[in-house]
């Protein structure tokens, strides 16, 4: 189905199913234990021997030797792969480094062996005898001292620099400005379930069950590095115990346990050491941002600009965290810039919302600075500067734009009327703070497969590659395909995350949600014509209700069609050019009151609210879980989350979750999150968009904003820890 | 993780002799804090001995007026105990201060004075650090040392006593009863039982090889208000970045230990002379050989702010 002019009325606006709160169908199998992980499958893989993966102890550098003698002796040892022995591998599209290094290193902990044993205690301890001798080499490790020898460096999406008017001219003649630099660190996707794969091989066949956002992309770059045909891998991911962007692509896991398997000629399962998981895998690149606005005196912008630095390994891409700029804020004149270094730290990429995550972090304090200098509410200093066009080509509209309403409806419903100026609230020993800011995120959409059965008992099956990453993919695909078989959700089976089955959009950029049930939608309008075909009904008038298909007089139970044999159809929703049309986001506006200890500076949230426009929500109760989950992740951004650097050694020092700290519950408070009424016909037939994304943008500079309110000390550098404050703060009487 | 094998001992003395028999022996209780260290190959020990079994789990009161804590009484039922909270609150408060429900459920009185260090460095075997291997050099000097000591430390080491327990034993002057080898036993006070880094930093306590901690003695209440203040960058379940505590008496005198800020809980009887002039004294006396670095510096100022509001608190 091609979706190229707006949706009209459709099965999907009956919400009888669509847009019910109802249970996530997989929370059950999570919560008792019955849904099988990738590193749990003894169901499919019996007899698997455990693998252990060992890390790289330099940055940068040469392996010189490797003396695996006594790691070979050790008991239970089956085999042990290195880069010398796994043969010639290529590199996979979505990696930056090889997933096997040696004897060159490009980062610290890359994996360079991988023991296979019976146990897994005896691969743990025979990794451990393995003797590597190295020839380290100087690297670049520290973003700032770099900053100078940045190259511009864009995108497939997103170009280096984007410009429209005279900036430079426009920013020099305002009569209030704002010139301020601010740091975002780099971040860890820190998910629970570490990335981990069972691997068994069948001949020249691979199964593959790994933990996993996006099938198809895998299996390609599976097939790539391990120089085979992607046909000869079958990749299982039903269940998957968080991503964040960390599992969009193939890492050490998955490879090593194919090449161990190979090895051992026996099924191996490989989880990547929890140790192991900040430096060997990817992250969110830490960033320095720049940014400029000029306004008149009444608030209205004339000039904004926005500079971003990150680093990555050769190769390697920008974080796109000046994208929110080009859209959020009116403002006849305007400049983004990307630069990139190259560092050798890990490899730098896509965690929740890249781009506008870090981005807003910036933005929303510069807006919040730039409303106290023109002595305006932030809220109305926002509002002034709302557009519905796109400010960089106005003729292009954005599809459905409620920011403002958002705000409006956001201040009333927390209270912001009561904010008083800096330092004037206080609790006890709390010093207390209101903050806000604006929530932005794109809302891409990708073209998206599904296959659907019915049979005689009436039941649905949907089939597609689509993953659910705790994010609730399973309910909402059996919640659309029951709206359009006019079934009861009981009615509907959902399978996903295999690579049989039609390729889905994924999990990622929070366009999951929206295509993957689009596409659901697509093989479902086939299944309703094939039905009516099949039973010979009148497709003008045919309803399908109830389990039943009804037309003119009669009224035939759904199963019926499928009595000579199971009907089974497949189609996807491709995408033609609304979306280029019409710029499609996302919209939010973040409330937070902080106290703040007057003695210790420690800064404790009490109060979150976020208002959310995003399209049609599909179930409330997944995207509200969506969307809190994010307004902690965005929590622990603001105030504890930083992958510390020793730029010595080029590592990330902190890797466990003793010392990478992620909130926790006692840090997180009442939140509240209110969905706008909206749908969004541009957006697909299902009229929906993407929230999992949108509830980080914004939310740590709400809260930096409301330490501000609280301290009048403004931060700059995430995250916003005591010791940033302590030395402005006077000490309490 | 090394191999190892396993025993369980049958009574305090026999844990001791056995240890001793095994040069590479280490007793365990918990496990929350070895098994970790084993997994990662810090500790290596070639044996371990299970002291669980020991039936050193009850908490008696002395002839002194003061309360017998066994060594093996989980850190949960300590912070639980009546007596303990009504005449050692510094103590209770302390111990719910410190990991979470599921860890203190495990976590033992002994195990939690023995735990060591969260020097990240220290659990990183690809990195230098004297502590974990002698002579090697200890990377946290130059390196990210934010959470490390700033009072106390050597050359060799600036590394932290994690235990949240240990802070409140030491301002309470608890003393430790241990059996060596031999049958003989001992009893140190808290003050001596962990050392500073000097030299030798993988030396951390004075306990001989073998030596088994049987109880923990805590001397008569002294009364007064009796706080804990941890500051810590998150809410819960995260070591101190400071910790103060501190037993204030109505008269204004008072003593004061800190934790997070050197290689032992940190107190000094000039700085606890100097209670009843407040927490700018008190902290002078506490940090006069302070030795920050560029990172952790704003632990003196924050300890002496905590200390401020700890006072207050206690002047109600
Ligand atoms: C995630 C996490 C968070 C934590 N957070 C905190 C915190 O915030 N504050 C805090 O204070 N602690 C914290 N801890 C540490 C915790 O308190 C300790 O792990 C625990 O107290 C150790 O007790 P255990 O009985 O498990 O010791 P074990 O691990 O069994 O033993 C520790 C050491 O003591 C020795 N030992 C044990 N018993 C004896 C004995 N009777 N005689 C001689 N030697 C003995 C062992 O040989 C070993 O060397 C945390 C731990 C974890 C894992
Ligand atoms: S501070 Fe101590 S524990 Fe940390 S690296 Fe240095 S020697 Fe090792």
């Amino acid at each position: 189905m091609k979706f190229d002019t707006p949706a009209t009325t459709n099965p999907i606006d009956q919400l009888k199913v669509v847009g019910q709160p109802v249970d996530r169908i997989d929370g059950r199998f999570k919560t008792t234990g019955t849904a099988p992980y990738a590193y749990e499958r003894h169901d499919a893989a019996p007899d698997a021997a455990y693998g252990h993966v060992l890390g790289a102890a330099i940055a940068k550098g040469r392996i010189q030797s490797m003396d695996l003698a006594a790691a070979k002796a050790a008991p239970g040892v089956l085999a042990i792969v290195t880069a010398e022995n796994a043969g010639k591998l290529g590199k996979g599209e979505y990696n930056t480094a090889r997933l096997l290094g040696g004897p060159e290193i490009q980062h610290y902990h890359q994996a360079i062996a991988l023991v296979v044993a019976e146990t897994f205690e005896q691969a743990r301890h025979a990794a451990g005898l393995i003797k590597v001798e190295y020839a380290p080499a100087k690297g670049a490790y520290d973003l700032a001292a770099s900053r100078d020898k940045a190259k511009p460096a864009g995108t497939d999406d997103e170009p280096a620099d984007s410009s429209v008017g005279d900036f430079d001219g426009a920013f020099g003649a305002a009569p209030v400005k704002l010139d301020a630099t601010y740091t975002t660190p780099d971040q860890a996707h820190a998910m629970m379930e570490p990335h981990a794969s069972t691997a068994a091989w069948n001949g020249d066949k691979l199964s593959l069950w790994t933990s996993n956002q996006m099938i198809a992309w895998s299996v390609g770059d599976m097939a790539k590095t391990l120089g085979i045909a992607k046909d000869r891998i079958h990749l299982m991911s039903p269940y998957v115990g968080g991503g964040f962007g960390g599992k969009l692509w193939v890492r050490a896991d998955a490879l090593l346990a194919a090449l161990g398997a190979r090895a051992a000629r026996r099924p191996v399962k490989v989880a990547l050491q929890r140790p192991l998981m900040f430096n060997n895998t990817t992250h969110r690149p830490a960033t320095i941002q720049r940014l400029r606005i000029g306004a008149t005196r009444d608030g209205t912008i004339t000039a904004i600009g926005h500079d971003s630095w990150s680093g990555d390994l050769p190769d390697g891409k920008p974080e796109t965290a000046v994208l929110q700029t080009r859209l959020l804020y009116a403002g006849a004149n305007r400049l983004t810039r990307l630069r990139l270094s190259e560092l050798d730290l890990p490899e730098g990429n896509s965690m929740r919302a890249p781009g506008e995550a870090p981005g807003m972090m910036a933005l929303e304090i510069a807006m919040d600075e730039m409303a106290e200098k023109l002595g305006l509410d932030p809220v109305e200093f926002r509002i002034r500067n709302d557009t519905q066009v796109d400010p960089e080509s106005p003729k292009r509209k954005f599809s459905q734009r409620q920011l403002t309403e958002c705000l409006r409806t956001g201040a009333e419903k927390f209270g912001w009327a009561a904010r008083r100026k800096p330092m004037q609230a206080r609790d006890g020993r709390w010093l207390v703070g209101l903050g806000m800011a604006a929530a932005y995120r794109g809302a891409p959409v990708m073209k998206s497969a599904a296959r659907v059965r019915l049979d005689a008992r009436g039941i649905v099956t949907v089939e597609t590659d689509m993953t659910d990453i705790g994010t609730g993919s399973y309910t909402i695909i059996a919640q659309t395909a029951a709206e359009m078989m006019g079934l009861p959700l009981q009615k509907v089976v959902v399978r996903l995350g295999d690579s049989t089955f039609p390729v889905s959009a994924g999990s990622g950029g929070q366009f999951g949600a929206n295509s993957s049930t689009a596409g659901v939608y697509a093989a479902c309008v086939k299944l309703r014509e094939a039905v009516v075909k099949k039973l010979g009904l009148n497709a003008a008038d045919a309803q399908f209700v109830d389990g039943e298909v009804r037309s003119g007089s009669r009224a035939i139970a759904l199963g019926d069609a499928a009595k000579g044999g199971e009907l089974v159809v497949e189609d996807a929703i491709e995408f033609g050019d609304l979306a280029k049309k019409y710029q499609q986001s996302t919209f939010g506006a973040h409330f937070v009151e902080v106290g703040v200890d007057a003695a210790t500076a420690e800064v404790r949230l009490r109060r979150m609210l976020v208002v959310c426009a995003a399209g049609r929500i599909l179930n409330p109760k997944s995207a509200r879980s969506q969307v809190i989950g994010s307004m902690t992740m965005g929590a622990g951004a603001a105030l504890m989350e930083e992958l510390a650097i020793d730029a010595r050694h080029g590592f990330f020092v902190n890797h466990d979750l003793a010392h990478y700290e992620v909130p926790v519950h006692a840090d997180i408070p009442h939140q509240e999150v209110i969905f706008l009424d909206e749908t969004d016909p541009m957006s697909s037939p299902m009229k929906a968009k993407g929230v999992g994304e949108l509830g980080i943008c914004g939310v740590a500079a709400a809260i930096a904003n409301a330490i501000h309110n609280a301290t009048g000390i403004r931060v700059r550098d995430y995250p916003i820890t005591l010791d940033k404050l302590l030395k402005d703060m006077p000490l309490p009487a | 993780m090394k191999p190892f094998t396993y025993e369980r001992a049958g009574s305090p003395a026999e844990a001791a002799a056995a240890a001793a028999r095994r040069p590479e022996a280490k007793f365990i209780a918990g496990g929350t804090n070895l098994l970790d260290l084993m997994k990662l190959q810090i500790e290596t020990p070639a044996h371990l001995i299970d002291v669980n079994g020991l039936k050193l789990d009850t908490i008696e009161p002395t002839q002194e007026g003061g309360l017998r804590i066994g060594a093996l009484v989980r850190n949960t039922d300590l912070a639980a105990d009546e007596r303990v909270r009504r005449d050692y609150g510094v103590l209770s408060r302390a111990l719910l201060a410190g990991a979470s429900g599921q860890l203190r459920n495990r976590a033992t009185t002994a195990g939690n004075l023995l735990q060591r260090t969260r020097c990240p460095y220290f659990y990183d075997t690809n990195m230098a650090c004297n502590k974990r291997r002698p002579g090697s050099g200890c990377s946290a000097i130059g390196g990210i040392n934010r959470q490390h000591a700033v009072v106390g430390a050597s050359e060799a080491c600036i590394a932290t006593h994690p235990s949240d327990m240990a802070v409140a034993m030491r301002v309470l002057d608890a003393s430790i009863e241990t059996v060596k080898p031999q049958g003989a036993t001992r009893t140190i006070s808290i003050a001596e039982l962990h050392r500073l880094p000097g030299d030798t930093p993988n030396v951390e306590t004075v306990l001989e090889a073998g030596e088994l901690i049987t109880a923990v003695t805590l001397p008569r209440p002294v009364g007064g208000s009796q706080q804990y203040r941890k500051v810590r960058d998150r809410a819960s379940y995260a070591f101190a970045l400071v910790s103060v505590a501190a037993i204030v008496q109505p008269d204004g005198s008072g003593r004061v230990a800190l934790g997070g800020v050197a290689h032992k809980p940190w107190r000094l009887d000039a700085a606890d002379a100097e209670m009843p002039r407040g927490a700018k004294a008190v902290a002078g006396k506490l940090f006069a050989d302070a030795k920050p670095t560029e990172h952790n510096a704003f632990k003196l100022p924050l300890a002496e702010r905590a200390l401020a509001s700890v006072l207050a608190d206690a002047r109600g």
